[in-house]
């Protein structure tokens, strides 16, 4: 079989409303109310799963223990674990698997309850558990997650005299979207957002700043929150109840400190590049842009990575509004209200494929008309430092 | 897991390293003689930072550790104004800096001996070390290169 060929499919998708569970459910609850809703999405059932991806964000050394809380016999076991863009990686996977004969049914899954948790993210103590070598270096600082994002801002000005007003044009674009998502706007009331609507440029860089040269309104929200994902094969999903959306490339890549290093450049520009060939197209040509945005310079670096512009061309690309659904010139990004204003409890990867998919189904808040092509690009990990890119290209029937 | 300990509060200090961590105990075991030493092969010349044991240039690596004369440049920086730290919460506002020191490696440290970070931190300014010593160990900070 070619590679080109649509032979794996987003079948089913389902987002899990509430970003305040205010306590009352577990992270493993809302993955498993949200693996049934996205199953019914689909027309499918759990019997039908037989590939399940976990990224024990819920439980540890989930391999183990999410299959018996489903109640399922999977033949295909992938607990690909790399932070926010492990969604990206899992799709990526399911349809390897999928296209190697392995399965027909791949389930993916997320639930996480940071808010309710009170979890420190952006500004609290910071580590991946164990100690590594790296972080014995590292841990001393009192780094927080966003001065580190804030130093490849400040490196990208510097470079390329990229202005706080380019970055908020990401955060102002997002809320413009969020604000026609009602979902979005209850979660920004249940988080108690002051003042929810539509955002200027001056009220972003007038925000309180958090880590120079970030502000507030350049950072995502923590919310509580979950989704899951179907993939099926062609056979499956050409039988399913939603229109099929076709994973037409795939790529990931990571990247790290590295001595004489540039900050600037992302691990994206290492996975884009692979998606886009094996897909067969340019990102001229894409219609909606899901780009991982846990914070505006995420977004502006990733921009410049998936080659919708030129390394240090970013906050002029981002300017003008071409960025929103409505306007031409370039991708709608981030439809949904993104994890600057919309969803972010932690790990937004799975929310790129559910956003992304229903675009290309026609359904979502903020809809481009007749969208055909869509990229979901996942960072996880830490843009500053060590992180993994996962970019899925993904297309309508 | 650490076990909480609810005779006493813990004290609150900056983080220190670990002394046994096995790639970097050599690196932190020096510096209480406030020596900053870091790697190089001597099979390929690859300068290896973090500190590991392993060459990451060739497959028959020798690191054998050199000395930094502890000069360098920034090459970013951010200054953390929010922090819910037990400690760093009430040093903000403080610079983090990531220094490309003039043997070729990147540290990620802070910047002291300055006024005020929201005014004195530059990008490419030259900067050298200032250690803050503690008992067992002392912590590689950088303060500006005066003119």
């Amino acid at each position: 079989m070619s590679r080109s060929e649509r032979n794996a499919a987003i079948v089913g998708v389902y987002e899990f409303p509430s970003r305040d569970v205010d306590g009352e459910m577990s992270a493993l609850q809302i993955k498993a109310a949200c693996a049934s809703a996205a199953l019914a999405d689909a027309g499918l059932a759990w019997s039908d799963v037989d590939a399940l991806y976990d990224a024990s964000e819920a439980a540890p050394m989930s391999g183990l223990m999410i299959a018996e809380y489903f109640g399922l016999s999977p033949s295909v076991i992938d607990t690909t674990a790399v932070g926010g863009s492990a969604f990206e990686f899992q799709a990526a996977h399911a349809r390897n698997a999928i296209l190697a004969g392995k399965c027909k049914v791949a389930l993916l899954t997320y639930g996480s309850t940071a808010h309710s948790n009170a979890t420190a993210i952006g500004v609290g103590g910071r580590g991946f558990g164990g100690l590594t070598p790296a972080e014995n270096m590292e841990s001393f600082v009192g780094q927080t997650l966003v001065a580190n994002y804030a130093m490849v801002a400040r490196r990208h000005m510097h470079m390329y005299g990229t202005t706080s007003e380019q970055l908020a044009e990401i955060a102002t674009a997002t809320r413009y979207h969020a604000m026609r998502n009602p979902n979005a706007v209850q979660a920004m009331q249940d988080l108690e957002f002051i003042d929810i609507r539509e955002t200027t440029t001056d009220d972003v860089v007038n925000s309180r700043m958090i880590a120079d040269p970030l502000h507030l309104l350049d950072c995502c929200m923590i919310s509580d929150g979950g989704g899951a994902v179907v993939i099926a094969s062609a056979d499956v999903a050409q039988q399913c109840a939603q229109k099929p959306v076709w994973i037409l490339g795939s790529g990931e890549a990571t990247r790290y400190p590295a001595n004489g290093g540039d900050i600037t450049t992302s691990a994206g520009a290492q996975s884009a590049p692979v998606a886009f060939a094996e897909a067969g197209i340019t990102p001229a040509e894409i219609d909606v842009a899901m780009i991982y945005d846990s914070f505006s310079i995420t977004v502006l670096a990733l921009l410049e990575d998936l080659g919708f512009c030129a390394k240090g061309e970013g906050g002029d690309y981002a300017a003008g509004g071409r960025l929103r659904f409505d306007q031409p010139g370039g991708p709608a990004l981030n439809t949904d209200g993104g994890g600057l204003s919309s969803n972010h409890p932690g790990m937004r990867g799975i929310f790129l494929l559910i956003e992304a998919a229903r675009q290309l189904r026609g359904q979502s808040t903020a809809q481009v008309s007749s969208a055909k092509l869509a990229v979901a690009h996942g960072n996880g990990g830490m843009l500053g430092s060590r992180h993994s890119a996962g970019t899925i290209i993904l297309g309508g029937d | 897991m650490v076990a909480n300990n609810t005779d006493k509060p813990a004290p609150v200090t900056r983080p220190l390293p670990s002394l046994s961590e096995p790639d970097t105990a050599g690196f932190w075991q020096a510096t209480k003689d406030q020596c900053f030493r870091y790697q190089q092969c001597s099979n390929c010349d690859t300068v290896i930072w973090h500190p590991r044991a392993h060459c990451t240039g060739c497959t028959n690596g020798r690191l054998e550790w050199r000395e930094s004369a502890g000069l360098g440049e920034v090459y970013t920086f951010s200054v953390v104004r929010q922090s819910y730290h037990p400690f760093f919460r009430n040093k903000v506002p403080y610079a983090i800096v990531y220094v490309d020191l003039d043997e070729g490696l990147r540290l990620l440290t802070n910047m002291v001996g300055v006024e005020d970070p929201l005014e004195d931190v530059k990008i490419g300014m030259r900067v050298k070390l200032h250690w803050e010593v503690h008992d067992e160990l002392s912590i590689p900070l950088v303060e500006p290169v005066k003119d």
